[in-house]
């Protein structure tokens, strides 16, 4: 479908907090379907940005546009209910409870009504047919574990699982490989790989840069809130500006 | 009417931001909101009061005790209880909340009330200016006003403690990376805040008398005012006693003095509407907090 | 060799969590008899007492659901420095509807209830958005302000309030009402907190961001909770009112403020049947206190600190674990 509306659309987005730029007149087009990967030294807006697409946080200026619609300024709920959805970095799941029932709250959503035409389903059995999806094996029972006992790996599915539950069309996941060991990563790639298949478009924060260049479209590059490069994985690590944000520029 | 609208205004204006000076402070450096600020502000004037009537000893010293003693306590109320339910909001509201009402039906309960307990003018007489006649403990109000907010601006920026004050006030974690002992500036603001209640009852108290109803009412002033002017925000509370309190004094003398409370009220309502945070508070609303 | 405390489930509990509770009378009496005490005993027990203990009981139920409607802001993360408030809105409301238009108990009361509660739930509207703090510092500050504007503005009988209202046609029946309600609010809202529409109110006063990002909007949750809370409490409210005859000024005391959150921290916060609990222990205590006057706050407010500091979890949560735990010394490994 090319030539259409892309599913996201960001035109010159800024925010400001006090003194200091976190997002600076950033433009960003994402075709749907695609994988786009956003990188960048920490401090560079990354997070920033994606609290403002995602409604979090309001802009200074510029706009969002999500499938052809004006979403900038909305609060979060109204966005994820048009197709959106986001993981954080700090996992926070109810401790003490199951871990599937930290999805019954995504499930709640009146998005879910809308989907699944008028109806809720039966959300425990939703629950923990998702978990079996992101890889909580079924006979160890792990999804009945509180969830405050789980280790990384798990707490990463489950935030995964969060997002899936709400059946966007757009997925937004804010440092999913962070903590994983090189295992885990690999075992976490196929579900997204799936997701890909089922013809959603996801937008990747990440740091782990192999790992998000097997499976990125596109990268982008952001350096002190602005964006300084975009393109295909080679090009970008190539350009002279990515390799001084990284590196650092050599003295003399 | 206008000159002295003008000028109890103004009076009025003071002695709000005099009450609400400790309160403010104590959270805007430490986030405690410490419920129990009237109960310390009655205590204090209680406490001025028996040094002076049963010790028999000059005033001057039983001011200066008052407000040590004052300070003393809010120390200890943040060691013995807040200090062990700091960050539960629940805890901390109830805690302070039910010690300052301990100490404040104590005194009813031991018969401390009546209009002998009073604190003296610290300057007797009045003096005229145009056709309205201000006594001069009035005066004094504006003038502790004054200088209070002086001393404050002075203590935290040029002194060891009060820009430890300010570094905790602007970023605890950061703060503490520094090597500040949070706990320990806790404390210390309890007992700033606590010396400043003991202050602004020294020079206030001597208006009226000394009543456990008026603790009450100091804590409720203090959180009106901090609510308008925006907690943790010294200039929001100066503002904010300025606006509620010439308000207050316009509605007195114009229209009925009863309805003075509803000014506040209205002040909260208009402010709840527009700026929920408070004309200069930085709380920032839920979907600004990342 | 060092020893350490273990807390392990009793074999019942275990069993009675599956399916041999429906199987075994022992399991499910293990079961019913910690719901089946209230119940048996504030229906039947209680009508047998004196009438002056009925009156007690009477004043504790009031008590009770205040705390209850306490509780249930809490579990949402608005803690009510104000239940008075509550209490006054529902008894002005009751009052002046008996008063000045002559409705009677069975119609005032439902009014008052709901009525009462859309009054409190637009009045404290735009707190919600900000931080509990907030929330909080209103609702201490908003009955007393009203105390001040009705003294001053001598409306609805001013200093002296409405008297003369109409009462409930006997002490029974008042005490089977007030019982009834507080069972009814009880059970309910327990089921309600553990329903998935619970579990929602609890992951806003755990993590709201977390449940804004999973498309709900929180601001309509913390708006609906605020006015099933301010419902029970202008059901206490109006429900007194009745019973004293009289609504005035003392509606909104601080001791309709106080005494419901002391009762919920004693008996434990979030469990609802703590704040019954709590009511239940604090109000005949207070009666028997009565001769300590002012003592008898200084009490309270002690007996808040050192329960807060000391026994966070309350009484409830106390009783609960020993009902269903044992524990044991073992050696550490």
């Amino acid at each position: 479908m090319s030539g259409a509306v892309p599913i996201l659309s960001v035109q010159g987005l800024l925010k400001t907090f006090g003194g200091v730029t976190a997002v600076s007149s950033v433009d960003l087009r994402v075709k749907k379907g695609e994988l786009l990967g956003i990188i960048g030294p920490n401090g560079s807006g990354k997070t920033t940005l994606v609290n403002l697409i995602s409604g979090f946080v309001k802009p200074n200026g510029g706009e969002v546009l999500f499938k052809g619609k004006d979403i900038t300024g909305l609060p979060p709920y109204r966005i994820v209910g048009m197709g959106m959805a986001r993981t954080f970095q700090l996992v926070k799941p109810f401790y003490q409870l199951p871990a599937f029932k930290t999805l019954i709250v995504p499930l709640c959503s009146p998005r879910i009504k809308a989907v699944l035409g008028g109806r809720y389903g039966d959300r425990d059995a939703i629950a923990l047919d998702l978990l079996e999806e992101v890889g909580f094996e079924r006979d160890s029972n792990v999804a009945y574990k509180p969830a405050g006992s789980l280790p990384q790996g798990y707490l990463k599915r489950l935030e995964l699982a969060k997002a899936m539950a709400l059946r966007p069309d757009l997925l937004i996941l804010d440092e999913l490989f962070s903590g994983l060991s090189l295992a885990e990563v690999a075992s976490i790639v196929p579900i997204i790989e799936k997701l890909r298949f089922q013809g959603k478009t996801i937008v990747m924060i990440e740091h782990r840069l192999k790992e998000l260049f097997r499976i990125a479209d596109r990268i982008m590059v952001l350096n002190f809130g602005m964006k300084i490069a975009e393109g295909a994985a080679g090009d970008v690590m190539a350009s002279e500006a990515v390799k001084k944000a990284y590196l650092g520029s050599e003295a003399g | 009417m206008l000159l002295g609208t003008l000028i109890y205004g103004f009076v009025n204006s003071c002695l709000l931001a005099l009450l609400a000076m400790g309160f403010n402070l104590t959270f805007g450096i430490s986030g405690v909101a410490n419920f129990s600020y009237g109960a310390i502000y009655i205590f204090s004037g209680f406490a001025a009061w028996i040094f002076l009537n049963s010790a028999g000893l000059p005033y001057a010293l039983c001011v200066i005790m008052a407000i040590g003693l004052s300070a003393t306590l809010g120390v200890l109320i943040y060691h013995v209880v807040i200090k062990r339910v700091k960050g539960l909001a629940l805890s901390e509201v109830m805690a302070t909340f039910g010690l300052g009402l301990a100490i404040m039906e104590l005194f009813r309960y031991f018969d401390f009330v009546g209009f002998k307990y009073t604190l003296p003018n610290l300057i007797e007489g009045s003096v005229a200016i145009g056709d309205v006649y201000i006594d001069y403990q009035r005066i004094a109000v504006i003038l502790a006003a004054i200088a209070l907010t002086g001393f404050i601006y002075v203590f935290t920026h040029y002194t060891r403690t009060g820009l430890a004050f300010r570094a905790i006030a602007q970023d605890e974690r950061t703060a503490l990376t520094f090597g500040m002992d949070s706990d320990h500036i806790a404390a210390l603001s309890m007992g700033f805040g606590s010396a400043l209640a003991a202050a602004a009852a020294v020079v206030v108290l001597p208006l009226g008398t000394i009543a456990v109803e008026g603790g009450y009412d100091v804590l409720l002033n203090a959180l009106a005012v901090c609510i308008v002017g925006g907690l943790g925000s010294t200039v929001g509370i100066l503002v904010a006693s300025v606006l509620i309190g010439y308000a207050q004094t316009i509605t007195a003398n114009y229209l009925e003095p009863h309805w003075m409370m509803l000014v506040s009220l209205i002040a909260i309502a208009i402010v709840l509407c527009i700026k929920p945070s408070g004309i200069f508070g930085h709380q920032k609303e839920l979907e600004e907090r990342i | 060799m060092k020893k350490r405390k273990e807390r392990i489930d009793r074999g019942i509990k275990v069993r009675s969590e599956d399916i041999f509770a429906l199987t075994s009378y022992r399991e499910m009496i293990y079961l019913l008899a910690p719901r089946a005490l209230p119940v048996v005993g504030l229906l039947l027990f209680v009508p047998l007492f004196s009438p002056y203990w009925r009156e007690i009981f009477i004043s504790t139920a009031i008590y009770a659901l205040l705390a209850i409607s306490w509780d249930v802001l809490v579990s949402v993360g608005l803690i009510s420095l104000g239940q008075s408030f509550f209490y006054g809105v529902g008894s002005y409301v009751a009052g002046a509807l008996n008063h000045y238009w002559g409705l009677p108990p069975v119609l005032t009361l439902p009014v008052a209830t709901i009525g009462g509660a859309a009054i409190c739930t637009i009045a404290l509207l735009p707190v919600l958005r900000l931080r509990g703090i907030y929330f909080s510092m209103v609702t201490l500050v908003l009955p007393l302000m009203i105390l001040r504007l009705v003294e001053a503005t001598r409306i609805f009988g001013g200093t002296e309030g409405l008297t003369g209202l109409s009462p409930f046609p006997g002490q029974l029946t008042e005490m089977y009402i007030a019982n009834a309600c507080l069972l009814i609010a009880l059970f309910g809202f327990r089921r309600l907190l553990d329903s998935d529409y619970g579990l929602i109110v609890r992951g806003i006063n755990d993590n709201d961001r977390a449940v804004m990002n999973a498309g709900l909007n929180i601001h309509w949750y913390k708006t609906q909770i605020l006015f099933l809370g301010a419902a029970v409490g202008c059901f206490a409210g109006a429900f007194g009112t009745h019973h004293d005859m009289f609504a005035g000024m003392p509606g909104f005391a601080l001791d309709y403020s106080i005494m419901p959150i002391a009762a919920a921290i004693v008996g434990g916060t979030g469990t609802f049947a703590g704040s019954v609990l709590g009511a239940f222990i604090l109000v005949p205590l207070s009666e028997i206190l009565r001769a300590l006057g002012a003592l008898r706050i200084v009490f309270y407010g002690l007996f808040l600190v050192i329960f807060v500091v000391g026994i966070p979890e309350g009484l409830f949560h106390y009783i609960r674990r020993k009902y269903h735990q044992f524990e044991r010394w073992v050696d550490v490994e």
